[in-house]
């Protein structure tokens, strides 16, 4: 039968580069210093196999090349986990990320190329400007040509490309006016050069390609960025099954490999990774990232579980029902598809700008042609001259550099506060937002348990429970691990400490006391009254022969979300819940951060409609959500936002990801949005203003070389600097994360998706 | 003029040269992990590595 599987033959985490060498990368996100990354390095130097090990800190990577007969992959990971790293395999990403990185490198190429051009072509044209004459002249316009055209055949492809592209698919876009001028401006300098006349525009054209790639190059930058931190967020646990062989014996195997009837073996602490239905083993499971349900219900042999859920009692073994397209994910995966097609697609504004101001470009260059010719009787030459002049000094240098310059600059300074920007067109979008749509489990809320009752418990009872706790993953322990971090509590040690899975942990006080924490079965105590019943989330301590406690644990509101609420509204946004959860949770939850309007129990389905009638009313939703059950929902909304502790496909729908804990990085990402498309307006007002002076000029034909080549740079240069503006942004400081908090804190998140 | 003919090759070698050494250094990864390179700096150096 197929469940039964051999060992697999090649691991995916590996590629073999020289025969006999292997190679892996592996993504540890736990890396954040110079510290981590010599402490990794010298470990794995250490090992006899290992060839060559280096670790990237940009991208949280480890990279290892070893021998493969001495070393296998597991012992590589070991070293790295033995210094208390986390570690993914980097699998399918890789290859994507690398078509990312030859796209930049590209860029960068081409920015080196044309810099360089500039530099020497505008040497020579200060000579020419300052009064060379007759044969200096015109050698000097040879030597620039010799520069400027293999410089502009080779650094203007990215710009003839996608004009190329644009205009087969009858599109306008900025690069068809850029390549027009570009390449008019060379071949109308090489015409003159042939000629030995006087103006040459050869500086203008590779000036202008190089403002152009710096702008181009931070767009990429940024997009880079961010997807580089989304895929370090991105949990890769379901990227691979512990698949339970007919022989009992156990192999990881990637998920695309599992078929139905395979048994999975899922310990407590992990996410189920297929749709299955229980096989052996009794727990608890959690399925908030699936449902939005709060609450953790016990699962025995026979129950469905879905791939996402958390295990968080006993190790189950699930057996395999649906792979692939059958599956609950792909369900959604087809939803979010349908919802991005019903959307409207976004043109982005400079492309929108593009649509008015080429033909505008093109209009006036022909006006400019057509009024020389009349007005000259017929000197198409000149005619030409003056026309390409309009061209080059319409060029949207600044306009290239208007919209990245400023997206960039906004972006990098979220990302200081903790806010991921996936891509520009997010931050254009958000500022347009006026109805917010909140997600409650895992979004309003922390999506973990913290302790809240009793208020008061003694220090030494907290302090045997954490001691106890510690040496579990369960979510309670772990809450119990934290309220005593939290209050100061010093952790006591306790000995010999033993774990019964779906009943509790015991162990030895440093008195010689029996200590135990679990289930109220485990603890001898009454059964439950009807309150702890309403959540559920509850644990009992006993130590020695003593009365039990019950501490009692909540999903809170995430700090800061009734100020968030509140500043939203003061913005002028309309703020509702939408939620998975049952109505009680909901209600008590909307109550408390002092939102009106909720909706409980909402299907993805449900969530949707919402959204659509929404937009039907012109509204424009931001969704902020993390569950699977919110993806389609975060694809349908005009913007959208999820928590760094979302689901894998909730980070990749959103346009957003904030770590932290704090609600507050929402008004943050909504301040910083509206600033920049504030900056943006200018930057394009500005242009416009330079273009308003500067066209009339060249329709005249008073343009020359020099006064293009000065009037380009500088509202290139003043672009930008407004553009920086946006770092001096102040913002409120409802609760104000500092960089380092909000990196514990996503390694809190990521250490909860690992778990 | 002569003096030129001098003068413009070797600014233009000089240019071509910078432009070469970073397309070799983008080449050969040096700008691959910027917040790195400049932790590294701080390190001592590994044994291994002095020798």
């Amino acid at each position: 039968m197929h469940a039964a599987i051999a060992a697999p033959d090649i691991d995916p985490r590996v590629r073999e580069v020289v025969p006999g060498q292997l190679h892996m990368e592996l993504l540890a996100p736990g890396v954040h210093c110079g510290g981590c990354v010599s402490r990794i390095e010298r470990a794995l130097q250490a090992e006899p196999a290992v060839v060559h090990a280096r670790v990237n800190l940009s991208t949280r990577r480890v990279s290892v090349d070893w021998r493969d007969a001495e070393a296998k992959a597991d012992d590589i990971v070991a070293v790295v986990e033995g210094l208390g790293f986390e570690t993914q395999p980097v699998t399918e990403q890789a290859a994507a990320d690398a078509i990312e990185a030859r796209e930049g490198k590209r860029l960068l190429r081409s920015m080196a190329v044309a810099g360089f051009a500039a530099g020497n072509v505008m040497l020579l044209s200060v000579s020419v400007w300052s009064g060379a004459a007759d044969a200096t002249r015109v050698l000097f316009h040879w030597l620039s040509a010799t520069i400027a055209v293999p410089a502009v055949v080779y650094a203007g492809q990215p710009f003839f490309r996608s004009a190329a592209g644009a205009l087969k698919a009858r599109r306008m876009n900025m690069d068809v006016p850029v390549s027009l001028a570009v390449l008019l401006a060379v071949a109308l300098s090489l015409a003159q050069t042939v000629r030995g006349a006087a103006d040459a525009y050869f500086d203008a054209a590779v000036t202008l390609l190089f403002f152009l790639l710096v702008g181009r190059y931070l767009d990429h930058m940024m997009r880079q960025r961010a997807r580089s931190s989304v895929t370090q967020l991105l949990s890769l646990n379901a990227a691979a099954a512990t698949v339970v062989a007919d022989d009992g014996s156990r192999h990881l195997v990637a998920i695309e490999r599992v078929v139905p009837g395979m048994l999975v073996a899922v310990p407590a602490g992990e996410r189920v990774p297929v749709d299955g239905t229980v096989a052996t083993g009794d727990s608890e499971v959690d399925r908030s990232l699936v449902t939005g349900e709060s609450r953790p219900e016990p699962v025995g042999a026979g129950d469905p579980v879905h791939a996402g859920t958390m295990n968080l009692g006993g190790p189950l073994q699930v057996r395999v029902t649906a792979t692939g397209a059958d599956t609950l994910l792909a369900d959604v995966v087809r939803m979010m598809e349908a919802a991005e097609q019903g959307k409207a697609r976004y043109v982005r504004i400079a492309d929108r700008m593009a649509r008015l101001y080429a033909p505008a470009v093109h209009i006036l260059a022909g006006l400019t042609f057509a009024g020389w010719a009349v007005t000259t009787g017929g000197d198409l030459y000149a005619a030409l001259m003056a026309a390409i002049a309009v061209l080059i000094i319409t060029c949207p240098c600044a306009l290239g550099l208007a919209v990245p310059a400023a997206q960039i600059v906004a972006s990098g300074v979220l990302f200081r506060r903790g806010i991921l920007v996936k891509d520009g067109a997010g931050l254009e979008k958000l500022a347009a937002v006026d109805t917010v749509l909140f997600d409650k489990t895992g979004t309003l809320t922390l999506g973990r348990p913290v302790l809240v009752e009793p208020v008061a418990i003694g220090t030494e009872q907290l302090g045997l429970a954490a001691g106890l706790a510690r040496e579990s993953r369960h979510p309670l322990s772990r809450a119990v691990v934290q309220a005593a971090r939290g209050r100061g509590v010093p952790t006591l040690p306790v000995d010999h400490v033993h774990e019964t899975a779906g009943q509790g942990l015991q162990g030895l006080s440093p008195d010689g006391e029996l200590v135990r924490l679990g289930s109220r079965a485990w603890c001898g105590a009454a059964e439950a009254d009807r309150r702890s019943a309403h959540t559920g989330l509850e644990l009992c301590l006993r130590v020695g022969a003593r009365e039990p406690v019950t501490l009692r644990f909540e999903d809170r509101l995430r700090p800061g979300a009734a100020d968030t609420v509140a500043a939203l509204r003061r913005r002028g946004m309309a703020v509702e819940i939408l939620s998975g959860d049952r109505p009680a949770a909901v209600e008590a939850a909307a109550h408390e951060a002092g939102i009106g309007r909720w909706a409980a129990a909402q299907a993805p389905a449900d969530k949707l409609a919402r959204i659509e009638a929404l937009q039907a009313q012109g509204r424009r939703v931001l969704m902020v959500g993390d569950g699977i059950n919110d993806a389609p929902a975060l694809a349908a909304c005009h913007a959208s936002m999820a928590p760094s502790s979302a689901s894998d496909i909730g980070c990749t729908a959103a346009d957003f990801v904030f770590t932290g804990d704090s609600l507050s990085a929402v008004v943050d990402a909504v301040d910083m949005a509206r600033a920049t498309s504030r900056i943006v307006r200018q930057n394009f007002a500005l242009a416009i203003a330079y273009n308003a002076v500067a066209v009339p000029l060249a329709m005249l034909g008073l343009v020359t070389p020099l006064i293009a080549a000065v009037a380009m740079s500088s509202s290139s240069l003043i672009v930008t600097g407004n553009a920086l503006r946006l770092r001096l942004k102040r913002f409120g400081d409802r609760g104000r994360t500092t960089p380092a908090d909000a990196a514990s804190s996503a390694d809190a998140a990521r250490a909860r998706n690992a778990a | 003029m002569t003096n030129l003919l001098l003068l413009i090759p070797c600014a233009l070698f000089l240019g071509a040269l910078g432009l070469a050494a970073f397309l070799w250094s983008l080449n050969s990864g040096q700008y691959d992990d910027l917040d790195g390179a400049a932790e590294r700096i701080l390190h001592e150096e590994d044994e291994e590595e002095r020798d």
